[in-house]
């Protein structure tokens, strides 16, 4: 992984003092409630229904040991004995006082981590493939682009005060695990007219109240242009995007209003004055980008069949938990952080302590945070996952769910946000409850459920293939249900099947929805192509066919 | 009492008045350094023109820097205006300004700035800051609470490129 150098150690201290210093100002009084917000946003620290939230980037959802045992130490000296891992492969910290936030920021610089971006209107955090670099049909590692754009978009000085937050997703494969186009822009690595590796870039995609998939802008860049163009891209953002009305000031609405034709036309006449000028990645900085991401040292090892003859727990678990390694002899393991009486994404101290110990046993040291917010090692020998399955299941990581209907998304919702209609915590204990048969789970296969408590989607509930939205019906909590959003390289918006349910009613909901599929589906078809198949029309009728159950 | 400002990194007394500021000094009034807004100065160019002294123009955040491209020679100063915390268009405005235009005068950040923005507005190019009297002490220090950037930028005078490689440790 990237190891950082003077320039970086250099600029995490000065940022810590910097911060320190503009919280001493506050708390003095010499700084204003609203000047301090501006400052505090620009650092992940978020004022909320209980105490500041703040934010810790993880940048492109990869971890070292000792990173993840410092994020354990965080939440045990500084919250109260955990983080919510979040679909942008960051981790919340629900608890911490004000006053201690910089010396938590100096702990995050001694082992090169840091909260700078991950809030207010700029360039946030660079997500990615949580299988980058080990997924077999990767055309490139895609990391070491992220961290060339981390750089990059780091304290950038011009898109400082954009119109609204910016997200960037990079993949490197053609499935795309990191919902690129449902960010502001996407950057795919694909193969140009001449065999070369460049990128399509994609731009306007977003969630939020208005959702829309991103849409190209450039089929084809070659590499050693990537930042300039992103540059001519937000210049644009910058000077045209909307400032007048929050709602309307991401860069998918400045797209729509003028045209994808438009749009690009504007971002291309922008990038011809700024290519030959703006920044330029030459050869030798990839290279040395490159060695950061190179393979770990693995063994020569023959593939085998670790599940052969074990306990049908261990089966289901490697079955659902564990995905293929393009290197022979490695799987790579899911940590499931949906164990169903917990919080999706919730993870206490002694886990983060347990799976660092278990990263540095199984996996070079590495661990990875997904969108989906699990966790995942991504080098483990086949013949180890037995071991390292009993380990897990011990702690309560083993739940083997991943990809299938309780592997739900989830927003913190009402219980901690002070931006949520409704509760989505409860509702997934709610569905958790109702589904809690594996036989049935498994036999319902791949499905997507995706939970936001208010329409800022930070549960991606839009792309869920069912979604489900909280909203604030005269003081109580109901919720909004959708079908056919998807995610990945097929992405797609869901559509709202009909009126919105009370909490109670939700999982009565999703039930019907899944008789209609169990029944009407085809061979191998999933819950999203069915759906696709027969339309909104008979789910949406047996859901309102009669009074639903509470 | 004259306004006060940060001028490469100087604590000065400003020279430059705005045409909506009223003076009393004929001196200043015919032939003192005058900053009048792109509107003023699109709506009668030759009279500006044939001042006699310094002009500078005030730019809201909303004008497109290529309708005064073929005007800069006219310019010892160019202000940019900030109307709130959170509106960063300047930002482009200045880099344009510099790289582009390769406007070589005082580039000046006006309304609201405070001295945590000012590391930003001169990677931007803007060398001089109106900053409220009771920031103005503390301001110079402000530009270097960041002692390296990624991003090679104006103020360092680096050519655009990734930053250069740096050792592991000191």
């Amino acid at each position: 992984m990237y190891r950082y150098d003077l320039t970086d150690k250099t600029l995490v201290r000065e940022r810590v003092a910097q911060f320190r210093d503009q919280t001493q100002r506050y708390l003095a009084g010499r700084l204003s409630e609203d000047e301090f917000r501006h400052l505090r946003l620009r650092n992940g620290l978020y004022i909320q229904r209980h105490a500041p939230m703040l934010r810790v980037a993880i940048p492109y959802g990869l971890l070292s040991s000792a990173q993840l045992r410092t994020l354990a130490g965080i939440a045990r000296r500084y919250d109260r004995g955990y983080g919510h891992f979040t679909t942008r492969q960051n981790i919340q910290y629900n608890w911490p006082k004000l006053e201690e936030v910089p010396d938590i920021l100096a702990e995050l610089a001694e082992v090169e981590m840091h909260a700078i971006q991950t809030s207010g209107n700029r360039i946030r955090n660079v997500t990615s493939d949580h299988l980058a670099g080990i997924t077999p049909h990767e055309l490139e590692d895609p990391r070491p682009w992220c961290e060339i754009i981390r750089q990059w978009s780091t304290f950038h000085p011009e898109f400082t005060y954009l119109p609204r937050k910016f997200k960037i997703a990079v993949t490197g494969s053609p499935q795309d695990r990191a919902a690129s186009l449902v960010h502001d822009v996407g950057v795919h690595i694909v193969r140009g007219p001449n065999g070369d590796l460049g990128f399509e870039i994609l731009a306007g995609g977003g969630l939020g109240r208005t959702p829309i998939l991103g849409q190209v802008v450039r089929e084809f860049l070659p590499r050693q242009y990537l930042l300039s163009y992103l540059e001519a891209i937000l210049r644009v953002y910058n000077l045209e995007g909307r400032r007048d009305n929050l709602t309307k000031a991401r860069i998918k609405i400045l797209v729509r209003s003028l045209g994808i034709e438009e749009f690009k036309k504007r971002v291309e006449a922008e990038w011809q004055l700024l290519r030959e000028t703006g920044p330029r990645v030459d050869d030798a900085q990839v290279a040395r980008m490159r060695a950061f991401f190179d393979p770990p040292a693995y063994r020569a090892l023959p593939d085998v069949e670790p599940d052969a003859g074990k306990e049908a727990g261990f089966r289901a678990w490697y079955r659902y938990n564990t995905a293929a390694h393009k290197v022979g002899g490695y799987r790579a393991v899911f940590v499931s952080l949906k164990k169903p009486d917990v919080p999706p994404g919730d993870a206490t101290d002694a886990q983060m302590e347990l799976i660092a110990h278990l990263a540095d046993r199984y996996s070079f040291g590495e661990v990875r945070v997904t969108h989906t917010q699990n966790l995942l090692l991504a080098d483990v020998e086949q013949g180890k996952c037995y071991e390292l399955w009993q380990a897990l299941k011990g702690a309560g990581l083993a739940t083997p769910n991943i990809g299938t209907l309780t592997d739900m998304i989830c927003c913190p919702g009402l219980d901690f946000c002070s931006l949520a209609n409704a509760g989505s915590i409860d509702v997934a204990k709610l569905i958790n409850e109702r589904f809690d048969d594996y036989d049935y789970i498994y036999d319902l296969g791949e499905l997507d459920v995706k939970m936001s408590g208010c329409m800022n989607a930070c549960g991606h509930h839009h792309v869920g293939n069912i979604g489900i939205l909280g909203v604030d019906k005269g003081g109580e909590e109901w919720y909004q249900i959708t079908i056919g959003g998807a995610a990945g390289a097929d992405a797609s918006l869901g559509s709202v099947i009909g009126p919105s349910v009370a909490k109670t009613q939700v999982p009565d909901t999703i039930a019907r929805l899944l008789d209609v599929y169990v029944e009407h589906r085809q061979p191998e078809e999933r819950f999203l192509d069915t759906v696709r198949r027969l339309g909104l029309q008979p789910f949406k009728e047996r859901v309102y066919a009669s009074p639903l159950a509470a | 009492m004259p306004r006060r400002l940060l001028r490469d990194r100087q604590i000065v007394d400003d020279d430059w008045r705005y045409a909506a500021e009223a003076t009393t000094d004929p001196a200043a009034d015919a032939t003192g350094p005058l900053i009048v807004t792109l509107s003023q100065w699109q709506t009668e160019p030759n009279t500006w023109r044939a001042r006699a002294g310094r002009l500078g123009v005030l730019l809201s955040p909303a004008h497109k820097i290529e309708l005064l491209a073929p005007d800069l020679a006219h310019f010892a100063l160019i202000a940019a205006e900030f109307p709130g915390p959170g509106d960063g268009r300047g930002y482009s405005q200045g880099r344009l300004l510099r790289e582009r235009w390769n406007f070589k005068g005082e580039l000046r950040a006006t309304g609201h700035v405070r001295r945590d923005q000012l590391f930003f507005m001169a990677r931007c190019g803007f060398n001089s800051f109106e900053l409220p009297d009771a920031e103005l002490e503390d301001a110079a220090a402000a530009l270097s609470t960041f002692s390296l950037a990624y991003q090679p930028s104006n103020d360092l005078g680096l050519a655009f490129r990734l930053r250069p490689d740096t050792p592991a440790t000191a």
